[in-house]
């Protein structure tokens, strides 16, 4: 700091960083992406740790000894479900009370507001069922859930029946300090949804649900489980949750440990972990998994029915049974000893699990990266808005006389006049709020107009909007004051840069996936814009790097990264039902992607788009 | 102490001689007189037991047992074949206050067995030792018999009215098993109304919970003020005596304590024969911890002598409440002995008491289809408990015959459960924490009146610490979607780390309703050496109570088609119109925004160096303005000025 007191020496540095701005910036941005490929690489990993005393030195013995049996409960299941078409409530109820439950019932109805095509829904209505083995001597304080979704269709059968063949075998056990509740529920996120709501009596969404009758006070863990198929190749662990949260890594280090001792294959993202991470492909298999991590939870959206449980604090994963063309088979009841394992431990639990980390990325089940390792390569690309920040700031300061000691007057910065700071801000966030309200107010209207479904409305009603605002400011900019003045451009773009700093940096404090992703598309944009470079270039550029089009790409590289290329046209179609999902995740759930991206994010890029037409 | 330890272990050796000399004699004499066992070192309970005997028809006696039997006998026949209600209702056997003659002290022990809705089997004890005496009036009292010495210095010494205190681990399911004989909330409660001779209270309140804390081995010393109120309407006096100023009351409870053996064997040392005899021999611990629910109290209160009320005398009732878990999966019949629940079987009733008796509740199977009770028992007996007419049959363990040719009892059931369905209590509530975040929360409670035609008024109490900030203002009683105004609130509001919330209310429960109260809450922040060594678990609140008269399933029996008397039938009894019952809520776990204690010190390094060095360069970069200044001349420039200085010349 005696170096900025100097006038001489800040000159000096400011001179520097004026000069070298381009060339620091270019090397920081570089640096940041390598910064973040490198953080796959395994010598700069921390091997997970169980950081829990009480789940970690413990010893239990898993002894679920009837696998068949349950599988031929969920066969039951499933004849009862396709008799009944839907959730077979009764058999439930009866079956769950059998085993020496308290079961109860919650019904719920949720319109959504436009109608769903990927899993063909609009008037949703359904009833979740839910059994409480009350702990013995336990004063209804705490809780854990194990919870499978119903489905439509042939899915899920076997976690269900595995869920009530638990339910039978732990209701035998004496040791239970927490009591479990065993929820079925119908309708995957919704259901959830409805549950947990119901449970916390809160409402976020306008779902309608009834009250629920039974509690087990405050719930400490949760698992979801996902099971096709009557014998798995590997299980598989989803941690993703809604708004990008994730689980405290001990539940994720918990199932790693047990996997490990059953003998399970286990992975994360569908990946195995590999040995060879000193060979080219292992390093590649290692940042492919933590890329679709990231951009897992970049998308804000819960990847399992656990992802709800986490904006109640509760810590929750969801376990997936995959069934591959491996030849090393793993059968029902070594996955039920693998979860009687796990909430034996989570049923010695203290207190909530809370020692480890809740901010992470994996690169492998056994590898993670803690915020303190991933935050400098989003700092190296943050900084780069700064310097920029500076740079203009030092440029509208020195042309006019220059007071001594380098403060700038304030009037003399102003006078190109807020109003053309102003008006493009205005515009721009007017644009962003019609891109955030239009799509689904004006459906109906569209349907009317246009041969399109309701879906198809929203989404294409949402793009035209997008389109719509690039045309927008610049024109109104120029209408109301003429020609721009380059005074004017500066301030605006020195605004802008700020802004988003600001937005970014926030962002990537909650979701740090989303804020880098939008941040390795944005910055440069932010860095380079100027009204006198080449137009037709340099839109092409921007509307490429605009966060559209960085969605539009997100969705071709997921699909090559989870080794499922798709042509064209599928990843277009598949572009526009990813963002019908943005939206009815963000009416549905709470999800703030959506809401961010278009109230933000895109007005703060159409600010840059402002600043390449200004003239 | 040394001391105190002292006279009870004489005390105690003295019983156990006691014991001996009359086993050793009850068996020398039984070959002679069959059964003639009971108090044979005391002629003067014989006396006694056969004069009380002759006030109640239902004990039988032991000249007249063959003509008894006969006619016990018929009439069971008569139950299993016309279904009428059991004979003789008239006498019941429960809560006879009758006089107890010349020893002053008197003990009973009773077991009540009742099998439950849910196929789990519940076991309440009662042991009841009274005594003439007076501990208040300044007059020492030194000779013990019965009574426990430990518990009578305390009733003297800190002019106690009136004990109650409980010792409970798990919660009554009451959607699964009913009403309790004696409701307790999990965790331990303690209430205590003092005799309005103390003048200060507080500190007589502090003293007492640590000698309780001392007697019961359990952590009652952390009860302080903060988690101590005075309730004005809930906790009424439930022995004689008309002062009810709620100065004197004092109530608290910890529903964190955990409840286990070393607070069952300080208990257990409480009764007279201890656990060597008498139906305290089946409370082992490694089977009474191995159940449900396990609820212990003691209950102390001056009762009536006689009913004229004349003189008063101490009652001293301890409790025990346990619930085994029977669950059998696939198995239509259930069976249970008193082997199975307990590990022993009973041999002999405790000599030192005037009655000794088994109950089964065999209520729900008149007819003796879902029920086998072996060995089979000629006595039946009927009381209303909890507004419900029950019927029970009786083992009597003062009479050798119950122990039959084996010389034990091991009482054996097989029934079929009917498990699953839920019970719709009258009156039940439940309570939870809405919400989500660390900020704030809503206190849920809600209370069901099923009764279908008659609402009643309960009286909520809840007691909330003063970590949890209610927002008084909104309270909402809302039953059946509308605005429920209570009749009555007492509120008394916080003091932070000083005293708790205290908030009662007399809600009108309209009949086949659920009413809820709301109150929001704001999580306060604590001071980082207030926190609990384990601050992620969360922070406890104990149990809502709710008090209520509730119409009594009697009363609510409007099925005039059965057969009785038609004289009987007109007018709905008043006596049984309604009882008296306490309900317990949950405790909540609650959450306070806990700050992360490894952090602390790497938390305070940065903040220090971010203020020191970031912000105070920044102010001075933002608040002075510099200038250039001169290079400062160099030594030999200023030496030379100094010597131009004393010169008189112009420095350089």
């Amino acid at each position: 700091m005696g170096l900025l007191s100097d006038p001489n020496r800040r000159r000096a540095l400011i001179g520097l960083l004026t000069r070298l701005n381009a060339p620091i910036c270019v090397v920081c941005y570089m640096a940041g992406v390598a910064w973040f490929m490198g953080l796959a690489f395994e010598p700069f990993t921390l091997r997970t740790y169980m950081s829990e005393n009480a789940m970690g030195s413990t010893m239990v013995e898993e002894r679920f000894p009837a696998g068949e049996r349950a599988l031929a409960t969920g066969r039951e299941f499933a004849a009862h479900k396709k008799k009944t078409g839907g959730m077979p409530v009764d058999w439930l109820v009866k079956t769950m009370q059998s085993r020496g439950l308290e079961v109860f019932t919650q019904r719920f109805s949720r319109r959504l507001p436009f109608p769903d095509e990927d899993k063909e829904r609009y008037m949703v209505k359904g009833t979740n069922v839910y059994g409480i083995l009350r702990a013995p001597r336990a004063p209804r304080t705490e809780a854990l859930v194990l919870s499978a979704p119903c489905t439509a269709g042939d899915h899920n059968n076997q976690a269900v029946g595995l869920l009530l063949g638990l339910a039978q075998y732990f209701r035998n056990q004496v040791y239970w300090a927490k009591d479990i509740i065993f929820l079925v529920n119908e309708h995957d996120l919704i259901g959830m949804q409805a549950w947990l709501e119901g449970y916390h009596h809160t409402n976020t969404t306008g779902m309608d649900w009834s009250p629920l009758q039974g509690r087990g006070g405050s719930i400490q863990a949760a698992l979801s489980l996902e099971l096709s198929s009557d014998v798995v190749t590997s299980l598989d662990l989803v941690l993703e949750g809604l708004n990008g949260q994730l689980p405290n890594l001990d539940l994720a280090n918990l199932f790693y440990a047990f996997c490990q001792k059953i003998g399970v294959l286990c992975t994360t993202q569908g990946k195995l972990q590999r040995n060879d991470w000193d060979s080219v492909s292992g390093y590649s298999h290692a940042v492919q998994t933590m890329m679709l991590m990231a951009m897992k939870q970049a998308s804000g959206r819960p990847w399992g029915d656990h992802g709800l449980f986490l904006r109640y604090h509760i810590e929750a994963a969801t376990i997936k049974g995959i069934n591959s063309f491996r030849q090393y088979k793993t059968d029902a009841t070594t996955v039920g000893r693998l979860l009687e394992g796990m909430y034996r431990k989570l049923n010695n639990l203290l207190e909530r699990l809370h020692q480890s980390y809740f901010f992470y990325l994996m690169s492998s089940l056994s590898h993670f990266v803690s915020i303190g390792y991933y935050m400098p390569a989003f700092g190296l690309l943050g900084v780069i808005l700064l310097l920029r920040a500076l740079d203009l700031w030092v440029q509208l300061a020195s042309p006019p006389p220059r007071t001594e000691d380098g403060v700038v007057d304030a009037e003399q910065v102003s006078s190109p006049g807020v109003l053309s700071v102003l008006t493009p801000l205005v515009i721009s966030h007017l644009t962003g709020a019609a891109l955030y309200t239009l799509p689904i107010h004006f459906q109906e209207m569209a349907v009317e107009h246009f041969p399109v479904s309701e879906t198809e409305a929203v989404v294409l009603t949402a793009i035209a909007v997008y389109t719509a605002g690039l045309a927008l400011p610049h024109n109104t900019n120029r209408l109301l004051t003429g020609q721009g003045t380059e005074q004017g451009w500066k301030v605006l773009k020195l605004v802008a840069v700020l802004y988003l700093a600001v937005l970014l940096g926030c962002t990537a404090l909650i979701n740090f996936s989303l804020g880098f992703i939008l941040a390795l598309t944005l910055v440069p944009v932010a860095a380079f814009v100027t009204p006198n470079v080449p137009k037709v270039l340099s839109a092409f550029v921007l509307v490429v790097l605009s966060p559209a089009c960085t969605l539009l790409f997100s969705v071709f590289f997921f699909q090559e990264l989870q080794e499922m290329p798709v042509s064209f046209l599928d990843g277009w179609m598949l572009y526009l039902s990813v963002i019908s999902q943005g939206i009815l995740d963000h009416a549905l759930y709470g999800s703030l992607v959506y809401p961010l991206v278009a109230l933000l994010v895109y007005p703060c890029w159409l600010l840059f788009w402002n600043i390449l037409f200004w003239k | 102490m040394a001391a105190h330890r002292c006279s009870r272990s004489a005390l105690l050796l003295v019983l156990c001689s006691l014991c001996l000399f009359s086993i050793a004699e009850s068996q020398e004499t039984t070959p002679a007189g069959d059964h003639r066992a009971t108090g044979v070192d005391n002629p003067q309970s014989v006396t006694g037991s056969t004069e009380q005997m002759a006030e109640q028809p239902t004990v039988v006696e032991e000249e007249e047992e063959e003509e008894e039997d006969r006619r016990w006998e018929a009439t069971r026949d008569e139950v299993e074949t016309e279904n009428t209600s059991a004979p003789d209702t008239s006498a019941p056997t429960f809560e006879v206050h009758s006089s107890v003659p010349k020893p002053k002290d008197d003990f009973q022990e009773e077991l009540v067995i009742r099998p439950l809705h849910s196929g789990d089997i519940y076991a309440s004890f009662q042991f009841r030792t009274l005594w003439e005496t007076d501990f208040t009036t300044g007059n020492k009292v030194s000779h013990y018999r019965l009574f426990p010495k430990s518990l009578g210095q305390v009733i003297s010494k800190f002019s106690v009215r009136e004990l109650h205190i409980s010792f409970t681990q798990g919660y009554w399911r009451t959607m699964q098993w009913g009403q309790p004989f004696l409701p307790s909330p999990p965790g331990a409660e303690l209430w205590v109304w003092f005799q309005d001779s103390v003048t200060d209270v507080d500190e007589t309140w502090k003293e007492l919970t640590n000698v309780l804390s001392g007697i019961f081995c359990a952590s009652l010393n952390f009860i302080d003020s903060t988690n101590t109120v005075q309730p004005s309407a809930s906790f009424k006096p439930l022995g004689i005596g008309n002062v009810t100023d709620h100065r004197f009351l004092r109530y608290a409870t910890l529903p964190r304590e955990i409840v286990c053996t070393e607070n069952l064997t300080p208990w257990k040392k409480l009764l007279p024969c201890g656990s060597k005899a008498g139906l305290a021999v089946l409370l082992k611990s490694e089977k009474l911890f191995h159940s449900s629910f396990h609820s212990q109290a003691v209950h102390i209160r001056p009762v009536c002598k006689d009913w004229q009320c004349k003189t008063k005398s101490w009652e001293l009732r301890q409790t025990l409440n346990v619930v085994f878990d029977l669950h059998t999966p696939g198995q239509g019949k259930q069976e249970w002995s008193l082997f199975k629940m307990f590990s022993r079987t009973l041999t002999e009733a405790c000599p030192l008491a005037s009655s000794s008796k088994i109950y089964v509740d065999i209520t729900d199977d008149p007819q003796g289809e879902q029920f086998e009770v072996s060995p089979a028992t000629h006595l039946l007996s009927q009381a209303m408990v909890l507004g419900d007419r029950r019927t029970f049959s009786l083992y009597d363990l003062t009479q050798q015959i119950t122990f039959g040719t084996v010389r034990s009892l091991n009482l054996h059931i097989r029934w079929k459960s009917s498990e699953g369905d839920m019970l719709r209590p009258l009156l039940h509530a439940e309570r939870y924490v809405a919400g989500y975040g660390l900020q704030t929360g809503e206190i849920h409670t809600l209370m069901y009146n099923n009764h279908p035609y008659r609402g009643f008024p309960v009286l909520l109490m809840d007691s909330v610490p003063w970590y949890l900030r209610l927002y008084i203002h909104t309270l909402t009683v809302t039953s059946k979607g509308k605005d429920n105004k209570p009749s009555y609130i007492h509120y008394q509001p916080s003091k932070d780390r000083v005293r708790p919330h205290l908030l009662e209310m007399l809600v009108q429960l309209p009949p086949n309703s659920v009413t809820e109260v709301t109150v929001q809450f704001e999580r306060a922040l604590l001071k980082w050496t207030e926190y609990t060594p384990d601050p992620n678990h969360g922070f406890y609140v104990g149990s809502s109570v709710i008090s209520s008269l509730v119409p009594s399933i009697v009363a609510m029996d409007t099925n005039s088609t059965r057969e009785q008397p038609l004289f009987s039938s007109f007018f709905p009894c008043k006596e049984e119109s309604s009882y008296f019952m306490r309900v317990y809520t949950e405790p909540l776990l609650v959450n306070l925004p806990t700050p992360d204690f490894s952090m602390p010190y790497n938390v305070i390094c940065l903040t220090c160096t971010v203020v020191a060095v970031g912000y105070g360069s920044l102010y001075n970069l933002l608040t002075r303005s510099f200038q250039i200044e001169e290079p400062s001349p160099g030594l030999a420039k200023r030496l030379a000025n100094i010597i131009r200085r004393m010169r008189g010349v112009p420095p350089l």
